[in-house]
């Protein structure tokens, strides 16, 4: 087996795997950076009880139009919107911190989506929604993926400067300027279309994957935050990249072996990562004068 | 150097505080109540007192991050947006990713904002407020690498780039080492000389002795106010160490005649807050 055949002649002969790929990258590129945000503010596993708050709206738009994208997007978008909108408002005006709000919400949104799925749903139907599709993703899905990276990329370029102060120091920017509030809820939008869109591709449990993965690396080869970003959206596009791959000569499910390509990126990064990476950590380095 | 980062004297608009029988605290308890008085522009003005006694509640209030339960706190000469507060515990993750260089620049926030190119004027800027509180060469340095003291001073180097008329400093030399905190001092001092008003709250007696011209000594109540001497007398000083401390649940609700106030007591009654901007 040549190099070609192992790594360009799946996507040269077969449509369905380049539109996999162009998918899965396209997300990346959105997805990663919001994943990098999540983790500096302490927030890695908002993205897990959002993707699992998505489920109901998912579910009904299921329920209504059956296995149709358009409206289990929809159904998605407003349930995670309602969730994320109910959270802040929560934490903001009462003594609960934003975690407790935050489970308290997802758990019943969780909670409702299973009981409506298992109301009217098959077993298949739910493994559809659970771990997506990526292998047939569609004109619509794939234009509605590339819609909500360009929103999501705009949008940071945006809101960038607010986003960092409101993540280093969120007592100055409520005294230089009221819009705090309004930047969370806008950072709260993006994660949770970035979600909507990861579902399509790869299901909502495992579209937090390719937020979350890629954004736990870069902090071993990165130091600031523009890095870190570059090397998410890297470490997410080659996930994608190899994980499609592997999926397709070892015919594994796509979706889950993106994800473990990803963890496989973190895990190496860990060990060896310049920046505080295990092995580098313990290598005797002599320290400097000054 | 100094005037091009905070403008010669007189080209700063000057702003007072002023207090209107202002009671703040937290949830119907006062932390300091019926203040009266008014900070003048371009003074400068240390806030003592002891713990408990109110100092950062009050300082908060006239940042205009907490309401005044009953009274009025109002700042002239400076919209809200515009104060510089330095508040004793900052909300600050010193683990988030950020060089020294990009966490001063966001002093000029107001001027260059979520959008505002960022030229060479910024940067120059930037550099010579480093320069100022003896951090050039630290521009690239993480907020993880940099002691306590050194934290101090980048946070000093960012309000002189928020060029405010009115600077708010919760405790600002504590935990300092004699050098560090006799250089933040100066520029303290240096801001007032500008035309600046500061309100500053301290510990130090021998430092607001030596530096501050006003002290408002307070103990959940305005004990002393005016010219340093006059306030930091004996007796006075004995005053406020007797503070009561804890609240009291069930204390009745406070009737207060002030020397020139309407009756007035603490409740939802008509609080105000405003900030009215130089003309």
């Amino acid at each position: 087996m040549t190099a070609y055949d192992l790594l360009v002649a799946p996507f040269a002969d077969f449509g369905f795997m380049r539109r996999a790929l162009v998918g899965v990258m396209v997300l990346s590129v959105g997805a990663a950076p919001i994943g990098v945000f999540l983790s500096l503010r302490r927030m890695s596993l908002t993205g897990d009880a959002m993707a699992h708050a998505i489920l109901p709206g998912a579910a009904i738009g299921f329920l209504i139009a059956g296995l149709d994208l358009l409206a289990m997007t929809v159904g998605g978008i407003a349930a995670g919107l309602l969730v994320a909108l109910l959270t802040g408002l929560v934490a903001r005006t009462t003594v609960l911190r934003e975690d407790t709000s935050l489970a308290a919400f997802y758990l019943i949104s969780l909670a409702l989506g299973v009981l409506i799925v298992s109301w009217k749903g098959s077993s298949v139907d739910l493994m559809h929604v659970l771990f997506g599709t990526v292998l047939a993703l569609d004109d619509a899905a794939l234009l509605f993926i590339a819609g909500i990276a360009t929103v999501t990329l705009l949008a940071l370029a945006t809101v960038w400067r607010a986003l960092v102060l409101e993540c280093v120091d969120p007592g100055f920017l409520r005294v230089v300027s009221g819009s705090g509030a309004a930047t969370h809820m806008v950072f709260m939008v993006l994660v949770v279309l970035n979600l909507v869109a990861g579902f399509q591709a790869l299901g909502t449990l495992l579209s937090v994957g390719i937020m979350m993965l890629p954004a736990a690396a870069s902090r071993f080869w990165a130091r600031d935050v523009g890095g870190l970003c570059a090397v998410a959206v890297l470490v997410a596009v080659l996930s994608s990249m190899a994980g499609l791959l592997v999926s397709f000569h070892a015919n594994l499910p796509s979706g889950p072996a993106i994800i473990l390509v990803a963890g496989g990126i973190y895990i190496v990064s860990v060990l060896l990562g310049p920046v505080g990476g295990l092995v580098p950590q313990r290598l005797p380095a002599p320290h400097r004068a000054g | 150097m100094l005037n091009r980062l905070g403008a010669a004297p007189g080209a700063v608009h000057a702003a007072a505080v002023r207090f209107r029988n202002a009671t703040v605290g937290y949830d119907r308890h006062p932390a300091v109540h019926h203040v009266d008085g008014d900070i003048e522009p371009g003074s400068l003005v240390a806030v003592i007192g002891p713990n408990g006694a109110g100092k950062s509640t009050l300082l908060k209030a006239v940042a205009g991050l907490i309401q005044p339960i009953d009274g009025e706190v109002r700042v002239e000469g400076c919209p809200r947006r515009r104060i510089a507060y330095l508040p004793q515990q900052s909300e600050i993750d010193r683990s988030f990713p950020i060089p020294v260089f990009d966490f001063v620049a966001m002093g000029l926030w107001r001027t260059v904002g979520l959008f505002g190119a960022f030229r060479r004027p910024s940067d120059v800027r930037v550099a010579e407020a480093l320069g100022a509180v003896g951090l050039a060469g630290f521009e690239r340095r993480t907020l993880d690498t940099l002691s306590g003291g050194q934290m101090q001073r980048v946070l000093f180097a960012r309000l002189m780039l928020q060029d405010s008329p009115l600077i708010l400093l919760d405790e600002p030399f504590t935990a300092l080492d004699d050098s560090t905190a006799e250089a933040l001092l100066d520029l303290v001092l240096r801001w007032q000389a500008e035309g600046r008003t500061v309100l500053t709250v301290l510990h130090d007696l021998g430092q607001v002795r030596a530096a501050f011209p006003t002290v408002m000594l307070i103990a959940r109540r305005v004990v002393a106010f005016g010219p340093t001497d006059t306030v930091l007398t004996p007796a006075a000083l004995r005053t406020a160490r007797q503070m009561t401390e804890a609240w009291d649940d069930d204390a009745p609700v406070c009737r207060h005649d002030g020397p020139d106030h309407r009756h007035a007591a603490p409740g939802h009654g008509h609080a105000a807050h405003r900030h009215e901007a130089a003309p």
